[in-house]
């Protein structure tokens, strides 16, 4: 058969115009890849998006590798992890990658939020992307959390105690709630064989789904960009934005060095601090559980502890709660308190300035305090920075709307 | 392009900078330990040490006896001669005879396993708590305490190297006019086959051990870690060019 045409226009013979008219693959590459127009004017805060995915890739596959030698049995997962640090091949530097992972992923997903609030990514008509990455940090939270059980250290096992104990605050089904987590009446085997269970399949299946939802969303509205100006609105001749160029091979290449500063810094943590003082392999957890013996100071890893912080602030236990859940779900409605005729910090006004630094300040303090032994000293910084977390959030309405913005030119500029 | 890269290098240090703020927990100042994991001599006497001195109550029991070969730098029959006083296999584990529940019946908790204390306590606490024992009549089970552990129930199995230490304490009146002692140092009241020097270095040897037992790949990985940065180092260079030849002409 010469070149045969199917509805979509893909031709060819052999094998490959064979797998074509069954599989929409050429149509799936142009959608997404090589005919995905993305602006031209990305400066680097746009690698982190890619750079996650990397991340979240090096999980996936240390993780599988991990399964393999790892026992989830609370008499035997602390020496297993000792086993294939010592007994594996490359066990050691599976398990690096795999701790150092967890970490820089969070690092990597912090300042892929943080742009999107540099260049307002999360307003219209950009809803959909934002809460779907919402979405993914929420479950990467929980992956997170029940992986850190795993090794079945000190740490894993109170701060696991810790965190399992917050649902006991809910008032009636509270405690039921919590021996219902746990499957015991405490933290037991039960309870890391359904952490496992949970943070090899059933969360990654979950995390996996998230993202192409949160790519499918961004890939149907475009991508914003610095200057956050709308590239679909100037076409050439042929229908293509001017401001815009294809995904591939244009910013590929773009990613590719800065996939391999990323690996550099990872290999920095790996092959020369990989407990990072402490911060990314806590010390108390190379000591094996005990349930008799309750740690001096318990302080969830560094990703957690600003919300740790708001949640110690509240003198309550219920009210804790109730504001560390507020102080996540304020995030989700970030689309919605931006009131704010411009979408870049470029061109918002002083106002916004101010109450951006103001946040990042304040999370950056809250995630330090969190780590914090909660002195008086220190719950009245908690008390004053959560306030602060707030007050961005809740005022955004009013001073995003009386701010002084500039007007954004009519096409993309090039910084530098 | 600068600005950008500069607020990126920046985003990472704030991103690292809990690490840099390590806090000093409370207790007994500990002294740095000088230890070093790359000295095999250092190495090999902390072992023999260890063997003769700590194995009877302290496991080591992620340690395999044929990784001692490779880490300290010996033959296999020099660790089966030298460091292996259980037989069985080279391959077995450094663990001990004494039973668990006899052993904490007979010390109030049962000794813990040494495998990974170096990487929990950290080398400087093992090298410091090895200094500070005392005597102290007020512990009956083993007539010496320890200043980095209080009221430690381990008796200190070294006296006959280092001698027996006294705690010094200096008088001075509190704010509210009590009397408080405040402890000035160790005073040697009865010297041991070694002196202080010698014995710091004792210390100093079983603590690399120690560290060397808790990340036996510890040299290994840094070594590694060199030539995969050098590869990196190679590839940002040309994956940056290739980006900057394809982007040339874009604006």
């Amino acid at each position: 058969m010469s070149a045969a045409t199917d509805k979509k226009g893909a031709t060819g013979g052999g094998l490959s115009g064979w797998f074509r008219k069954r599989f929409p693959w050429d149509q799936l590459m142009e959608d997404h890849v090589t005919g995905y127009y993305a602006p031209k004017n990305f400066n680097w805060w746009y690698v982190f998006g890619s750079l996650a995915l990397l991340a979240l890739i090096i999980q996936i596959v240390t993780g599988i590798f991990l399964t393999m030698s790892y026992k989830p049995s609370a008499a035997e997962a602390f020496g297993s992890v000792e086993y294939i640090m010592r007994d594996v091949e490359w066990g050691w530097l599976i398990r690096y990658m795999h701790s150092t992972g967890a970490s820089m992923f969070f690092v990597v997903v912090y300042l892929h939020m943080f742009r999107a609030l540099l260049y307002g990514s999360y307003q219209k008509p950009r809803e959909l992307v934002w809460i779907f990455g919402m979405l993914i940090y929420l479950v990467m939270s929980a992956e997170a959390f029940f992986g850190y059980l795993l090794p079945w250290g000190q740490m894993s096992y109170w701060g696991a105690q810790v965190i399992v104990s917050l649902f006991g605050a809910i008032p009636v089904i509270g405690e039921g709630l919590v021996e219902f987590i746990r499957g015991d009446y405490f933290i037991s085997d039960v309870t890391l064989n359904r952490f496992f269970a949970l943070h090899v399949i059933a969360l990654p299946i979950v995390l996996l789904g998230l993202v192409v939802a949160h790519i499918l969303a961004l890939h149907e509205v475009g991508s914003n960009n610095p200057d956050g100006v709308d590239i679909k609105e100037k076409k050439g001749p042929d229908g293509r934005p001017l401001d815009g160029i294809p995904f591939h091979p244009y910013h590929t290449a773009k990613d590719v060095p800065a996939w391999v500063v990323f690996a550099m810094v990872f290999a920095i943590i790996v092959f020369f601090a990989p407990e990072m003082g402490g911060y990314f392999l806590e010390h108390a957890n190379f000591e094996p559980a005990n349930p008799l013996k309750t740690p001096e100071h318990i302080a969830p890893v560094w990703y957690f502890t600003p919300f740790y912080a708001i949640l110690r602030a509240v003198p309550d236990k219920l009210g804790g709660v109730l504001a560390m859940g507020a102080a996540m779900f304020m995030l989700f409605l970030l689309p919605w308190l931006d009131r704010s005729p411009v979408r870049s910090i470029r061109y918002k006004g002083p106002l916004f300035k101010l109450a951006l630094t103001l946040f990042i300040i304040s999370f950056v303090m809250l995630g330090w305090l969190g780590l914090q032994p909660a002195t008086s000293l220190y719950t009245i910084l908690a008390r004053v920075f959560a306030i602060i977390y707030f007050a961005f959030f809740l005022l955004m309405p009013f001073y995003s709307k009386i701010d002084k913005t500039k007007t954004p030119p009519p096409r993309v500029t090039y910084h530098g | 392009m600068a600005r950008p890269v500069r607020m990126l290098v920046v985003a990472l240090l704030l991103a690292a900078a809990p690490g840099l703020a390590v806090a000093a927990g409370p207790g007994f100042p500990l002294e740095d330990s000088g230890a070093d994991v790359g000295n095999q001599p250092s190495l090999q006497r902390g072992a023999q040490l260890f063997m003769n001195y700590c194995l009877g109550c302290h496991s080591l029991e992620y340690v395999r006896y044929n990784t001692l070969a490779e880490g300290l730098g010996l033959t296999e029959a020099q660790v089966a001669e030298n460091l292996q006083f259980t037989g069985g296999s080279l391959h077995d584990t450094i663990t001990i005879a004494m039973p668990e529940r006899d052993a904490a019946g007979w010390f109030g908790q049962a000794p813990p396993d040494l495998t990974l204390i170096a990487r929990s306590r950290g080398e400087d606490y093992i090298y410091t708590f090895l200094k500070s024992f005392y005597v102290d009549p007020g512990s009956r089970l083993t007539g010496v305490n320890n200043k980095v552990l209080p009221g430690t129930s381990m008796p200190h199995v070294l006296w006959q190297l280092q001698g027996l230490q006294e705690a010094v304490y200096r008088q001075e009146t509190g704010p509210g006019g009590e009397r408080i002692e405040v402890f000035e140092g160790f005073e040697l009241a009865e010297p041991g086959s070694m002196t202080p020097e010698e014995y710091s270095q004792a210390a100093r040897d079983i603590t690399a051990f120690l560290s060397w037992a808790a990340e036996p790949m510890q040299l290994e990985r840094q070594r590694l870690g060199i030539w995969v940065l050098l590869f990196l180092a190679v590839l940002f260079v040309f994956s940056y060019l290739y980006y900057k030849e394809l982007w040339k002409d874009v604006k």
